[in-house]
């Protein structure tokens, strides 16, 4: 659809310049705090560096193995961002009193989620195999959501139950449904495009999708809905909600829609405010958050201002790693990560963290550009699209521009199924991106049969490809 | 350590950090300069400035709007389909808008859709590919009025 050229060439090298630099600064980060804390580099430095430099080195040679034309800039920023993460924690872990063990267990997630991120891309030969599970992929997002309300499985956890007790760790279902869902959602859009644009009524410059239509939206909505008032989970919610919202804009562009995904969410969120302390509160502690009274209330505004304060004492250049206090935040390492890190990084700092971010998802919706197959498109879009929206949710929670909510920073934030999701994400990425820019391999024998004969087979692989696809369609 | 050498180290830091930044953005270059080379081959507007004899030379000519589908070969020959400003699906799938009863045509073979004042075909993964004029269609290209698309053993073309 998009008329831009892709270059051809694998350019595995300048990845492995940038890996260098992000290694760099992930070890740097580490280094320096331990360093500025009076640790000295003891064997938790050491173990962190290899372990860190195998991740990288191990994902860059699959890709050079599996895709060689991926993307070469978005596996540096992840490792640069995992690594500045693991620095945090870390010295926040040393820093408590008693210390903490949360950065062995990030580094053991990161390894875990490294390993599946790199199974995933030696296993998945082409992304569009995945278009097969479209329906397979909702009932597993159906299952993952209820999982953590079963009595015996789910756990509750600071007030909100998306935990599931998997005996030697918990694990949140839901970050993985994050991407069941986009999975379903671009396998339902790319088949469904055409019918819903064609149909419906037209008021004025809107036109409004048929009523037959909008069964999917209303699940989506349902869904949302269904995860704030029983997890109450109010950051997946709004996640769930705007994957959805951005998916449909792109597979239709028509603006209606997401004028009716506004109303139906600003109607959810106004009665929700209405009926559930715990949204109630959000908001309370978010509007008046300096009210001493909703200061020192119980799950009151104390967490969002002390992250506050960090920042301000953080100022333009920051105190330095090691040398803050951002310890004096409640979960400095999960929720309020960006907070400790803009205190001890400054403004600088922190907005060099942003722009990584800001990188690896315009990489991602460049991916969704350059790829040849709407399946593709709409997949590519709907995970960055997320990884953007848990930015803007964390960040802006964090700098009060927007209410507080439980989401995580991606690749950073303290949290096993977190990280676990977000490599999932950018190894997808990395696939797509692969298909996206390989040069066509059908170009030179178009030109080598001018009249291709109808009939003939162009290869076994792309056959069985549509013949899933024809299975699916008959349903 | 002293003084000097944290603070030293606390700005090296913060310029790492840039220049891993400016590091992705050097590599991401390369991929930026997407319009300098545009597959139209159109002149920019700066080189017409400059040169004024190529606007001339690529002045495009007056387009012709499609308004009509035509069916010329295959099962469906002689067909005819008004173009509205709605995509079309084309194959054997019942919900497609013209369903081809074509045997070598697949379920949802291609698309038909308006962008601007031009239409485009895009094959949606077909098995036997689709063929606008000559070529086998890799991604989505534009159709003019009179170029026959080949789909299975359907040639259909856009009047205007």
């Amino acid at each position: 659809m998009s008329d831009v050229l892709t270059t051809p060439k694998p350019r595995r090298n300048a990845e492995l310049l940038l890996l260098v630099l992000a290694l760099a600064v992930g070890i740097g980060a580490n280094a320096l705090a331990g360093l500025d804390q009076d640790q000295g580099l003891g064997g938790d430095f050491y173990v962190q560096t290899i372990t860190l430099s195998v991740i990288a080195v191990a994902v860059h040679v699959a890709l050079r193995l599996r895709a060689k034309y991926a993307d070469p800039v978005m596996l540096p920023i992840v490792i640069a961002l995992n690594g500045l993460g693991l620095a945090m924690i870390q010295r926040l872990d040393v820093a408590m009193d008693p210390p903490t063990t949360a950065a062995a267990r990030q580094l053991m997630w990161t390894a875990i989620a490294a390993v599946v991120a790199i199974a995933l891309i030696m296993l998945l030969k082409d992304h569009r195999v995945l278009r097969r599970f479209t329906y397979i992929s909702l009932i597993l997002s159906a299952l993952l959501l209820v999982l953590p309300l079963l009595p015996g499985v789910g756990m509750e956890l600071n007030g909100a139950r998306i935990w599931v007790n998997l005996g030697f760790a918990t694990f949140q279902p839901g970050e993985i449904a994050k991407i069941t869902l986009a999975i379903f959602f671009a396998g339902y859009l790319s088949t469904n495009r055409d019918l819903i644009l064609l149909a419906g009524k037209k008021i004025g410059p809107l036109q409004l999708p048929r009523w037959k239509d909008m069964g999917p939206m209303l699940a989506a909505w349902l869904v949302s809905i269904g995860v704030l008032i029983f997890q109450r989970d109010l950051g997946s919610a709004i996640l769930f909600f705007g994957l959805f919202m951005a998916m449909i804009y792109v597979a239709t562009s028509r603006i209606s829609w997401v004028l009716i995904g506004l109303l139906m969410i600003a109607f959810g969120g106004f009665v929700a405010f209405q009926l559930f302390p715990h949204v109630t509160a959000r908001i309370d502690g978010w509007l008046n958050a300096f009210d001493p009274e909703v200061y020192n209330a119980p799950g009151g505004s104390h967490q969002i201002v002390q992250g506050l304060f960090g920042l301000a004492s953080g100022g333009l250049t920051g105190t330095g790693l090691g040398q803050g206090r951002p310890d004096l935040v409640t979960f400095a390492n999960s929720d309020m990560i960006i907070a400790a890190l803009g205190e001890e990084l400054g403004l600088i700092g922190v907005s060099a963290i942003v722009m990584l971010y800001l990188l690896l998802i315009s990489r991602g919706i460049r991916t969704a550009l350059g790829t040849r197959d709407a399946f593709g498109k709409l997949l590519a879009t709907g995970l960055s699209f997320t990884l953007a929206l848990q930015c803007f949710v964390v960040i802006g929670g964090v700098t009060r521009l927007i209410p507080l909510t439980g989401l995580t920073t991606p690749f950073m934030a303290a949290g096993g199924s977190s990280l676990l999701a977000n490599w999932l994400i950018v190894a997808l990425l990395l696939l797509i991106s692969d298909a996206a820019r390989r040069p066509a391999p059908a170009a030179g024998l178009a030109g080598a049969r001018p009249s291709g004969r109808p009939g003939r087979r162009r290869n076994s692989e792309q056959e069985r490809m549509t013949a899933g696809a024809g299975e699916a369609e008959q349903r | 350590m002293s003084d000097l050498v944290v603070t030293a180290l606390r700005f090296g830091f913060l310029i790492l950090l840039w220049i891993m930044i400016l590091g992705v953005v050097t590599a991401m270059r390369r991929d930026l300069v997407i319009g300098a080379r545009s597959k139209t081959g159109a002149p920019s507007a700066r080189q017409v400035r400059k040169h004024p004899e190529l606007a001339a030379e690529q002045a495009p000519a007056p387009r012709v709007h499609a308004r009509k589908l035509v069916v010329l070969e295959g099962p469906l020959a002689g067909t005819s389909l008004d173009l509205a400003a709605s995509p079309i699906l084309l194959g054997r799938a019942q919900e497609a808008t013209l369903v081809l009863e074509d045997d070598y045509a697949s379920g949802r073979h291609a698309r038909l859709f308006p962008q601007g004042s031009r239409w485009f075909i895009e094959d949606l993964g077909s098995t036997n590919g689709t063929y606008l004029g000559d070529t086998q269609l890799t991604r989505a290209l534009p159709v003019e009025p009179g170029v026959p698309i080949r789909i299975g053993k359907t040639v259909i073309e856009l009047r205007p």
